[in-house]
């Protein structure tokens, strides 16, 4: 018996009125492990800030299950390395939804931190500054972060980035324990072939959702064709997406959208949103 | 040496006030510079020390040299500018450095023409310049309460602002205090700003912020030693900078911010992350 963690209705998420993730509907399911893939700019890292709720929906909307914990990993620019901070400061920051602004550290916290270090092969390092790190100790001490944060809902955003081949193979490990202990995670990755081989579920983005389900159905060569004639680009003159019509959208009344190459690929592109509203994108239920 | 290094603080009351009132500037003033520096915006500190200066002068203007409206007036105008300012990037695609020298040159240009309005140029050097020595009871309190207020606000709100200098999108998953948080450290700026404008004047008091802060960041990579460590600098540029003006006769505000700026250039070159220890670094290497 298994019960939604995430439930996106018709979810639309951009900045200044142009959409950079379009019309997502569809649900997570708790203790699933699922990919986020798609070009630059398809709207994964989007997606990820949209759930964690530092992103308002333009329109429609996205349910987190109540009481659920989230720990969110951003991607390693976001973070000022220069900042004079050690390893242990940086996986502390995963005891604020214990402790919060003042709350004590305990020497049982302190032990959960220490803990976490250990459990990705950080030991010997608490004590060094993080701009002596490399990409992978830095993404190492991050993925304890997360472990501190102790979080039903996990979400990665490109976490393999500029991290070598024995460093995934340990995060992927992680990711399983995880997975294991029936945690929802969801990771923005961008190799095939690890999501092929680490990730049962797989979400493929274009703006628009393209596929999702089954990682092996999922990543099928005509989805990741479809996927790649996505235009990443914002136009100005795009025309307004109307939501009403979107409502009725099983009968393809677009007028506007129709026989328009000049708008073709966009991602208001209306004659492809029953790919986003067919059973195609939908998790299989369990 | 008794009656170079201690006897002027002991035998004259002005240069009692004036160690008091700049010590109680360096212990709230220097840790903000920290994390001024550390966020990057050495260079708002700066701005905000001009864009205090049209409320200063409004206060001058209606109530002539009198401490209570100038300090008010200039903590109204410093607010105006760092929510304009914060506000116009937080929601704009304008960066920070952008909006803060918009609003800042607006603000200095109205400081200018009000004070114009009436007084002399021995006016606005007052304001611009301020004068240590000078500092009354009333100056020494407001001192004191902004120094109270600064330490208060900066030890609540220490996991926070460590967390939004590190991490920011962290912070804001997992708490509503991200943006807060800025506003909150923007207003400890101005209100320390404003406390060295007596002593120091609208254009120096930032120095006193922001030199022991730069000074301090050759010598320790932790953010807590560094606070200290600007603290320490910043009372010893003050002492010196007392004494120094004491038997030299040179201008009080100068003396201590050019003492801090020679903290500063002695640490570019000889503190344990300046300069030459880089340099004998590279002569020798490790195994691993």
């Amino acid at each position: 018996m298994t019960t939604a963690c995430l439930t996106f209705r018709d979810l639309t998420l951009g900045y200044s009125s142009h959409p950079a993730v379009h019309h997502l509907s569809g649900e997570v399911r708790k203790g699933s492990l699922m990919a986020v893939v798609g070009a630059n700019g398809s709207g994964k890292s989007t997606l990820l800030k949209g759930i964690v709720g530092v992103l308002q929906p333009m329109a429609g909307s996205c349910v987190v299950a109540p009481g659920t914990r989230i720990a969110y990993l951003p991607q390693l620019s976001e973070l000022d390395r220069t900042f004079p901070a050690r390893v242990v400061d940086l996986v502390s920051l995963g005891l604020w939804p214990k402790r919060g602004l003042l709350g004590r550290i305990t020497g049982e916290d302190r032990a959960t931190v220490a803990r976490a270090i250990s459990a990705v092969g950080l030991e010997g390092f608490e004590e060094r500054s993080l701009d002596t790190l490399s990409g992978g100790q830095l993404q190492r001490a991050l993925f304890a972060r997360v472990l501190v944060q102790d979080a039903e809902l996990i979400l990665l955003d490109e976490p393999f980035n500029a991290v070598d081949t024995k460093t995934v193979a340990d995060l992927v490990a992680l990711i399983g324990r995880w997975h294991g202990e029936k945690r929802t995670v969801i990771v923005v990755a961008h190799d095939l072939d690890l999501v092929r081989r680490a990730f049962p579920e797989t979400l493929l983005l274009a703006r628009r959702p393209i596929a999702w389900g089954g990682t092996a159905e999922t990543l099928k060569p005509e989805n990741l064709l479809r996927a790649r004639r996505f235009d990443e680009a914002w136009h100005d003159d795009a025309p307004w997406c109307e939501t009403d019509d979107h409502e009725h959208s099983d009968g393809h009344a677009h007028g506007h959208s129709h026989g328009d190459h000049a708008h073709h690929d966009h991602g208001h592109d209306h004659a492809h949103h029953d790919h986003a509203h067919g059973g195609g994108q939908r998790p299989p239920a369990a | 040496m008794y009656d170079l290094l201690v006897g002027p603080f002991v035998e004259f009351a002005f240069m009692q006030r004036a160690l008091g009132g700049s010590l109680m500037l360096s212990l709230a003033a220097c840790p903000v510079g920290v994390f001024l520096m550390l966020r990057r915006m050495s260079l708002t500190g700066d701005a905000m020390a001009h864009a205090i200066l049209p409320g200063a002068a409004a206060g001058f203007l209606l109530y002539g040299l009198e401490i209570v409206p100038m300090t008010i007036g200039g903590l109204i105008a410093g607010v105006v500018v760092a929510l304009g300012a914060g506000a116009v990037s937080r929601f704009t695609l304008q960066k920070e450095d952008a909006s803060m020298a918009a609003f800042y040159l607006i603000s200095l240009a109205l400081g200018v023409l009000i004070v114009s309005m009436r007084g002399s140029s021995v006016d606005l050097m007052h304001v611009l310049f301020g004068s240590v020595l000078a500092l009354n009871d009333d100056a020494l309190t407001l001192i004191a309460l902004i120094a109270g207020t600064t330490l208060l606000t900066l030890f609540v709100f220490w996991r926070a602002l460590v967390a939004e200098c590190l991490d920011p999108l962290f912070l804001r998953s997992v708490s509503r205090l991200g943006t807060p948080v800025h506003f909150i450290f923007l207003g400890l700026v101005v209100l320390n700003l404003v406390g060295g404008f007596q002593a120091l004047g609208t254009l120096l008091s930032v120095g006193l912020m922001m030199l022991p802060a730069a000074a301090a960041r050759f010598w320790t990579s932790r953010v807590e030693p560094m606070c200290a460590l600007a603290i320490a600098i910043g009372f010893a540029s003050c002492i010196a900078g007392l004494l120094l003006s004491y038997h030299a006769a040179l201008p009080s505000g100068p003396a201590i911010i050019l003492s801090a700026g020679a903290v500063y250039l002695a640490s570019v070159l000889f503190g344990s992350r300046g300069i030459v220890r880089a340099r004998i670094a590279h002569h020798r290497h490790r195994t691993a």
